[in-house]
């Protein structure tokens, strides 16, 4: 049996049985002084769609092209099913994406390209060119040369290019960047249609809403490392809940959540007092105003959404705002 | 974008995935050539300077041409020295640069256009891609020299006629015979044009920039030739690129001397196999970061 840690592929290029869709470890990249991946470590499992989310220069691009085998890492493992992609092409059977746009040859028609990938990928490729085109409605444009295509066409046909390998893993690289709603909107349907069927996908974004709807994990890389990694539910529940408080004795009452236990990050915004909990501590912080004497006047729950947790993440000291901040990587292994 | 529901759906057992080779590459670099302005470029020049070269020799044939080169006092007497004349005078730029349109360009191109990570991230290994590619630059060298000899027999001998043809030893061969030998010296001709070919392509790889990597291999071939006429540096003349170039001419004596063609198969590999291989090794490492 293959150790799918100690580095060695199996033979035949053969997936690992139980080995994840992805796994990397370790992974470093440098340019000269430019550490542009700084020991990354995540796992996607089977039937994830896992959010890989960033700011621009975090090393998103970088990381998937190590992933696909097109950038050698200079430190780390880089696993597809168990299999390295830089030993042996067959790790990327099953596996399809882009980075970056999808690139196609511009002097060649949309069918052209997709006849020329089909036949780069053997196999039954060639049979699924037209449910392809149909999927991402490029027939009619389909004998129009890719030159003349707009980027919204481009990416659907970079959809269709990786639909052709009936792949069981999606790597998309900001998917949906230059879109406008409409294909925006058609992308994450398209996107929530493949994972439906069984499809693992893994996309970068730096659109949260779309991560937050579309995915079920996320890991959070800044600076090269990813200072997050696991279920969005486990990222919000880490962070707590914020409250929003308006009392009659704002003043009284601050100095009430200052001294309360399970109360943190007590502030004022926009002339309320907010502060982070949970709820039975919200509980007793309500008997404990009521007998300081600042009665409340409303006491709102706030949802704190992903973009709040990523900024938190990303910016600043990198300490999610509120008690509970969540471990800085959650290891999948 | 609105039909997902005609995403595929799941093929339900695995198969083995039939894979492509470097055949598919090769045949599909052939097919995107016929798509590329430069292939014409290259293929209508290798068909054309013979046609002007004859309505040349047609203006000019009531003046003395002189002898001052092999075949020239035969070019009104017989159309299978234009082909030959032509391999004399094409060696200077003419081939290495329609050599140079393509062989410099298929990897520069494939960067240009950011379309190396498409064809990367397929079921080929890298160094299929680079086999399949390296074959089709040396297949559109191939047909444009036969392209420029078959269209210089033809112009020549509609303006000179299909005659008999005297060799460098002084003999008269058949035109039959003379059009073996044409077709012989091509088949000569394209063991310094292979380097060449090697040439462009580590320029391609190593540049990853068309306009480059085409004048770069241009250069290279002019630099040669620059060295053979510099004065002191006679003793390199054998080994140079530019020499080998003449190695046909072998053919062309009686018996034939197959000492320039010999050495023109160890010279240009000694040229054309530390650069393909450097052009390979410099592929399959290479990381593709941007195209």
């Amino acid at each position: 049996m293959t150790d799918t840690a100690s580095g060695v592929s199996p033979p035949e290029g053969r997936p690992v049985p139980g080995a994840p869709p992805v796994e990397v470890r370790g992974l470093v990249k440098r340019y000269g002084e430019l550490e542009a991946v700084a020991g990354v470590d995540l796992t996607v499992h089977a039937g994830d769609v896992y959010g890989y989310l960033g700011p621009n220069g975090a090393g998103k691009t970088t990381c998937l092209r190590m992933m696909l085998g097109l950038i050698r890492p200079t430190e780390g493992t880089v696993r597809l099913w168990g299999r390295d992609p830089l030993q042996t092409v067959q790790a990327l059977d099953d596996v399809a994406g882009f980075v970056e746009a999808p690139t196609f040859y511009p002097y060649l028609s949309g069918r052209r390209n997709l006849e020329l990938l089909a036949a780069f990928d053997g196999g039954d490729a060639g049979d699924r060119i037209e449910m392809a085109l149909e999927t991402v409605e490029l027939t009619d444009r389909a004998r129009d040369k890719i030159g003349g295509y707009s980027h919204g066409m481009r990416q659907r046909i970079g959809i269709a290019a990786a639909l052709l390998r009936d792949p069981k893993l999606l790597l998309l690289d900001e998917p949906a960047t230059g879109l406008d709603p409409a294909g925006m909107r058609d992308m994450r349907l398209l996107i929530r249609r493949l994972a439906d069927q069984g499809m693992t996908v893994l996309l970068s974004s730096h659109l949260l809403a779309e991560v937050e709807e579309l995915c079920n994990r996320v890991a959070i890389v800044r600076k090269g490392k990813i200072v997050y990694e696991g279920a969005i539910a486990d990222l919000k529940r880490g962070a707590g809940t914020v409250y929003r408080l308006s009392t009659t004795n704002d003043e009284r009452a601050m100095a009430v959540c200052g001294a309360q236990p399970g109360i943190s990050d007590v502030r004022v915004e926009h002339g309320h007092i907010c502060f982070t909990a949970d709820e039975p501590a919200v509980a007793d912080l309500s008997q404990a105003l009521v007998e300081a004497g600042a009665l409340i006047k409303s006491l709102a729950p706030q949802t704190v959404t992903l973009e709040d947790l990523f900024f938190s993440l990303t910016e600043g000291d990198g300490v999610v705002n509120g008690g509970g901040a969540p471990a800085p990587v959650e290891a999948a292994r | 974008m609105s039909a997902i529901e005609a995403v595929p759906r799941r093929r339900a057992v695995t198969r083995p995935r039939s894979r492509p080779g470097v055949a598919t590459v090769y045949r599909w670099e052939l097919f995107k050539l016929r798509y590329q302005k430069r292939t014409y470029l290259g293929l209508g020049a290798a068909a054309i300077v013979p046609i002007l070269f004859v309505v040349a020799i047609h203006f000019r044939h009531h003046r003395d041409n002189g002898n001052d080169f092999a075949f020239a006092s035969y070019l009104t007497k017989s159309g299978l020295v234009v082909p030959l004349v032509l391999l004399l005078f094409g060696a200077v730029w003419l081939f290495p640069l329609i050599t140079a349109l393509v062989a410099g360009d298929i990897f520069a191109s494939e960067d240009h256009n950011g379309t190396l990570k498409t064809v990367l991230t397929r079921s080929l290994e890298r160094w299929q891609i680079f086999a399949g590619k390296a074959l089709a630059a040396a297949t559109y060298a191939v047909v444009a020299i036969f392209i420029s000899g078959t269209v210089g027999v033809v112009a020549g001998s509609i303006q000179s006629g299909f005659n008999s043809v005297q060799t460098l030893s002084g003999s008269i061969v058949s035109a039959p015979k003379g059009l073996e030998l044409v077709y012989l010296s091509l088949l000569v001709y394209l063991i310094p044009i292979a380097t060449v070919v090697c040439i462009g392509l580590l320029l391609s790889t190593i540049t990853r920039n068309s306009a480059a990597a085409v004048v770069g291999t241009l250069m290279v071939s002019l630099l040669f030739q620059l060295i053979g006429v510099l004065p002191g540096l006679g003793a390199l003349q054998p080994y140079l690129l530019s020499t080998q170039f003449n190695a046909w001419q072998g053919l062309l004596r009686q018996p034939i001397d197959w000492s320039p063609i010999v050495r023109a198969a160890w010279v240009c590999a000694m040229y054309g196999v530390p650069a393909l291989a450097t052009a390979f090794l410099v592929f399959l490492r290479r990381d593709v970061a941007g195209g």
